[in-house]
This record gives C-alpha cells, structure tokens and sequence, in this order.
C-alpha cells in the first residue's frame, strides 16, 4: 500500500486577472521509504502541488478545487483541522528552498527546534531538549551542546538548513516533503545535505518528495521522477527510465538544454518560447507552442492524458502516445 | 599571440570593520580580496568559479571601481583605473561594463526598455538625438528582443527577456570587456540555456572579452576559455577550461568538481564525492599557511605554514605546496 496516493488534484488562484490553473489534475502515489523527484521550471506547479498536501495555500486567492490526497487513509485535503494538525509537523514534515526567511529570526534554535515536539509528544521540555540536541549531532552541527542556544543569524546558509531538516526529522516523520532544500546553497554544500538527507532517510526510513529544477540534484537521489510542465505532469518514471530512455520532448528538450559537460563551443539546444500562462485556458498539449515536435492534432481540444508506456513509465505526448514519434 | 586587454596586478580590496559609535575604531580587516593577479586576452571567455563569499563578485566589482581598491593596480589597454580622476573614468566605463544576477533587480521598474538603453548612449554622447532610435531597435535586435517591445517597461517581460534587456544595456556603448555576475543563476534552465548561447554568439560576433562569474561549474565549462578558481580572495587554479575542470590538480577544485551533480543516475550512483568539511572560513581571520588547508582532506602540517604561490604546474598554474604529490 502506498503511503502518500494524490488523485485529481486541481488548485486554482482566482485572481483578478482570471483564474490561475497551477495545479491542474495532478495524481501520484509514493511508497512509504522511496523517494519521489518533482522536476519542471518556475510556474510548473511543483511547489503548489506540495503546499497544497500540506495546507499552506493562501485562501483567497487559492482554493483546491477537486482531488483526494489520502495519507494512511486520512484525506489531507478534506479532513477536520484537527486531524490535520495531528498530522502536519508530525507526521508529515516540510524544508523550504530559504533556510535564511524560513527560521525565526527572534527565536532560539533550541525552542525552534523543541516547538514540534512539545505540541506532538507529551514531553518534558529537558526530555525534549535532549531530543533536539541529538538530531543536531545527527545531522552534523558540531558542539551542538553549545550551539542550540543561539539564534539563527549565527549560522551560514548551510547551517540553517541543517537546522531546519533537524527540525523537520525531530518527530520522526513518515513523509518529508523538500521544496528545493539546496537552490540557495553552493554546489560544495548542497553535497553534504543531499548526503545528509539521503542519510537521514535511510535511519528513520521516512519516504521523501523532492523538489527541484536543477534534473542533476534529482539523478543521484530519487526512486522516481516527474515532470512537471503548466500545472500537469507531463511524464513520470523511475529514475533510470526518465534519463536514459525519456519519452515525453518536454523531458528530452530539458535534458538538452543543461550545459553538464558538453564541450565548449557547441550550442545548446534551447527551448524556443516561454512557459505558458497558466491563466488561459489552452487547447490541447500545453507545451505544444514550444514543442519542436507539434503537429495540428496538439492544438485540438484533446486534452493529452499521461498513459503507461510500460509498468513504471507513463507520459502525456499525444504524438508518443500515437507512435508517431 | 592574443593581446592583453586587461590586466589585475596584485589586486587588494579590503573592508575595514568598526566597533564603537561615535569613536569609531578600526577593528579588523574583510580581505575579500587578497592579492588577484590575472590577465584577460582580447575575446576570451573568463569564467571565475567559487563558493560564495570567495571573492569573486567584489573582484568584479573593483574592476568596475565600483569599490574602492586596497592596493594593487587594474589596468584596460594600458590605462591604471585606480588612479584615474573621475573624468578619465567616465572615458574608460565605455570599454568597461557589467550584467548583474537579478534582472529583476538590476532593471529600474519606471524606465522603459527604450529609456534604459538610450540612457548610456546620451550619456556618453556615442549618437545624435535623431539616431537613437533607430540605435535602440538594432541593439534590441542584437541581444534578441524585438524593437516593438521599446515602449514596454520591465515588468512587462519575463526573468530571460529582463536579462537580455540588461545584456543589451551594457553592449550599448560597444565594450570591450564585459563582467557578467552570474548572469543565469536566477532563470530556468531553459531559459539559461538562451542567454549562455546570447553570449557566446555576441563574444564571436563583437570580439568582446567576457569575465562569467558563476558558481556552477558545468555553466562555466560550457561556456569558458580559461577558468579562474578563488578561494578566500585568492586564485587557487587558472587554466583552460578543459584542463581546470576536466583534469583539476588543486583539491579545492577536485571537491568543487565532484560536487557537481550530473545528470545521470548510473554514474551519479556509484560516484564517490569528495565531502569538504565545513563552510568556508571567515575572510576576516583567514587560516595561517594554505587557506584551505583546514577542509583540505591532503593537508598535511606544512600546510598550515607555508603559503603557497600561484605557479606554473602541468599545463596550468595552481597554488598548492602538494601539487605534485596528489
């Protein structure tokens, strides 16, 4: 039975300037300890798909207009405050991509740290000291006993993050959802917390959904992928399947485009246009105006849906899916 | 033998820092640069590669003289920026120009694109009233946008058409040496795969020489001819590209190599990663000896004496007393 299993999820913004389709019909499942990978670029709907999991979506404007998010059969979008609580912090955990806007600056490592605790788990505060001072060693603070007490303007970047998976790992979570925990952290540092957070996953045994745009982060780390692009996935599939045999030209254009190794002086391939504008309704396959590959069949009203390619692999290309392509 | 265009001779930049408010007492010193020594040959691609906090935005920003300059000499074409007058400046930023990282941030909200562009151009006095229009258009042309978008303010475009609008402003007065600080690191990667090909083309095309500075090193090998590495405000390693990053001698430059994550599952399964210990040390107190010696995982004791020189060492030069060891 999978952990976390997402049908139909559709968020929409209801804006003055019309509605947003952020997330539009999104459906996934995650087994629990497997690591599932969100790649697309800014706007694709990759972080809205999670916040919505979670309920941090602002209401007005935002609003989950349909889906079901069942977590160990509990709805998450549709279950009482309560219940929500219970799970949130709890069971579910969550980084953010900032580690510098997403820890209180006038609080106390310790009593950030402790917080999750002392709602969750009937706890003394030392007990649940001793807790956070263990998850500090666990994810490599040096003289944690000393560095607990002090505020987070006296820690680097990476630093902070490690505080913050310290907080989000404290309750032992089943499920860790990272919106690109390592964006803001340079390369020699975003190794040691994918390390970290690969380690971290293997002691509580938690599963995790990454996200990220950068398809590199993603290689190393996940069980699974899916693109996103304009709200949908357009594909999704193990991890050696999506980089060695990728299907959907969304998947293959982005794959081109990254200049990971290519020798100097050949061009990279780029993807002509710009993301689409999630707030006009469009006809057909949303990346077809960009696509080198669309035909008159892209643009007509049928809607591409994701279908198996084989067990693990699904896509959207309605040229694919016809094997045209 | 290409010509030198511009020239860093022991460069120094310097922060003093204060305690105290009203007698203000110098405490201590940010060397956030510290000794730079480097060339730029005509049209080549620089690329400057480092953590944050080495250095490598404020070494852009003294050779722009953005920042006052400790010590050392900047020199364009024979000209010393550092002791130039204010008017001589004005004659030499002509040749000298920069694109920052956040086109959202770089582009003044209330001007249009045509004010932005035709501004330098007024300025510096390169064409009559009646032709800056038509200046405008071509310039839009160049860097890919199309003239009719002249009317249009920045808010109007997206993160690569803001960014192409900032290329186009400093390409307005015909430079000969652009430093663009990390012009790609804020867009997508679809999107950054536009302006790296925007910029090769216009270094072909304009015979520009371009310092990138980046912290992504598969960006800077992409694009570069030779590759500058800082560490705590000193080059560590300077090459070509080829050599630096494909076969780098320096540790530092090993571990920022093997950090890099590829975009291959087999490989990046069974790759082995050189873990650096740590952040990078404060700039203010800079370790004794070799400055990475306390995350370099081939230190040995005499690491932390000797300071080791950039010198000459297969076919690069690399400031590492164990070069030749490793």
């Amino acid at each position: 039975m999978s952990l976390l299993s997402v049908q139909d999820l559709r968020t929409y913004f209801h804006t003055r300037n019309g509605i947003y389709r952020a997330v539009d019909g999104v459906s996934f499942d995650l087994d629990a300890g497997k690591t599932l990978g969100i790649v697309g670029e800014s706007g694709s709907g990759k972080s809205v798909t999670c916040y919505s999991l979670m309920g941090l979506i602002p209401s007005p404007p935002g609003r989950i207009e349909s889906g079901k998010a069942l977590f160990d059969g509990v709805d998450l979008l549709n279950c009482t405050p309560q219940q929500a609580r219970s799970i949130r912090g709890k069971r579910i955990s969550m980084i953010f991509q900032d580690p510098m806007t997403s820890l209180n600056p006038y609080m106390r490592i310790s009593d950030q740290l402790i917080e999750p605790l002392m709602i969750h788990e009937d706890i003394t505060k030392a007990d649940a000291l001793k807790r956070a001072l263990e998850m500090l060693d666990a994810v490599g603070i040096n003289d944690a006993a000393n560095r607990i007490h002090y505020y987070p303007h006296e820690f680097s970047g990476g630093m902070r993050q490690r505080v913050m998976i310290a907080m989000a790992l404290i309750t032992k979570p089943e499920l860790l959802i990272a919106d690109e925990p390592t964006t803001a952290l340079d390369v020699t540092v975003q190794a040691q917390i994918l390390e970290l957070i690969q380690k971290m996953q293997k002691e509580i045994g938690m599963g995790v959904i990454f996200i990220t745009h950068d398809l590199g982060v993603v290689s190393g780390l996940c069980d699974r992928v899916q693109v996103m692009y304009g709200g949908r996935i357009v594909e999704t599939a193990d991890t050696r399947s999506l980089f060695y045999t990728p299907k959907h030209p969304y998947t293959r254009a982005l794959q081109k485009s990254i200049p990971s190794m290519q020798p100097k002086g050949t061009e990279l391939y780029t993807i002509e246009g710009l993301p689409p504008d999630v707030s006009k309704p469009l006809a057909g396959c949303s990346f077809a105006p960009r696509c080198e590959f669309a035909n008159d069949g892209c643009t007509s009203d049928r809607k591409p849906e994701l279908q198996d390619i084989n067990e693990t692999h699904r896509q959207s290309c309605l040229r694919v899916q016809s094997g045209e392509l | 033998m290409p010509e030198t265009i511009l020239e860093l001779q022991d460069l120094k930049t310097h922060f003093p820092i204060y305690r105290g408010g009203l007698l203000k007492r110098e405490i201590g010193k940010v060397k956030a640069v510290d000794g730079v020594n480097l060339k730029v040959e005509q049209s080549e691609v620089l690329g400057l590669v480092g953590e944050s906090g080495c250095g490598k935005s404020t070494l852009a920003r003294t050779v722009m003289q953005l920042v006052h300059t400790t010590e050392g000499n900047v020199e364009l074409e024979g000209r010393n920026l550092t002791k130039s007058s204010p008017e001589q400046m004005l004659e030499i930023r002509r040749d000298l120009q920069m694109i920052f990282q956040d086109p959202y941030a770089s582009l003044n909200p209330r001007s249009t694109v045509f004010a932005t562009l035709a501004e330098p151009m007024l300025v510096h006095k390169v064409c009559t009233q009646k032709e800056i229009h038509s200046r405008v258009g071509e310039l839009m042309e160049t860097v890919g946008l199309a003239p009719r978008f002249m009317q249009k303010y920045p808010h109007e475009f997206s993160g690569g058409q803001r960014q192409r609008i900032a290329i186009a402003r400093a390409l307005a007065l015909r430079p000969k040496v652009v430093l663009a600080d990390e012009p790609v690191s804020a867009l997508d990667v679809s999107i950054q795969a536009q302006i790296l090909n925007l910029l090769a083309e216009l270094v072909k095309k304009m015979g520009l020489s371009l310092i990138f500075i980046a912290h992504d090193l598969s960006v800077v090998k992409h694009i570069s001819d030779r590759v500058a590495v800082m560490y705590l405000g000193k080059i560590v390693e300077l090459g070509t590209a080829e050599q630096v990053i494909g076969k780098p001698v320096h540790p530092y430059t090993k571990a920022l190599v093997s950090a890099i994550p590829t975009a291959n599952p087999d490989d990046e399964r069974d790759r082995k990663r050189i873990m650096l210990p740590g952040d990078p040390p404060s700039p203010i107190n800079p370790p004794s000896g070799c400055p990475f010696h306390p995350r370099c995982p081939s230190a040995t004791d005499d690491c932390a004496i000797a300071v080791p020189a950039l010198e000459s060492f297969a076919e690069r030069e690399v400031s590492c007393l164990r070069k030749a060891e490793l």
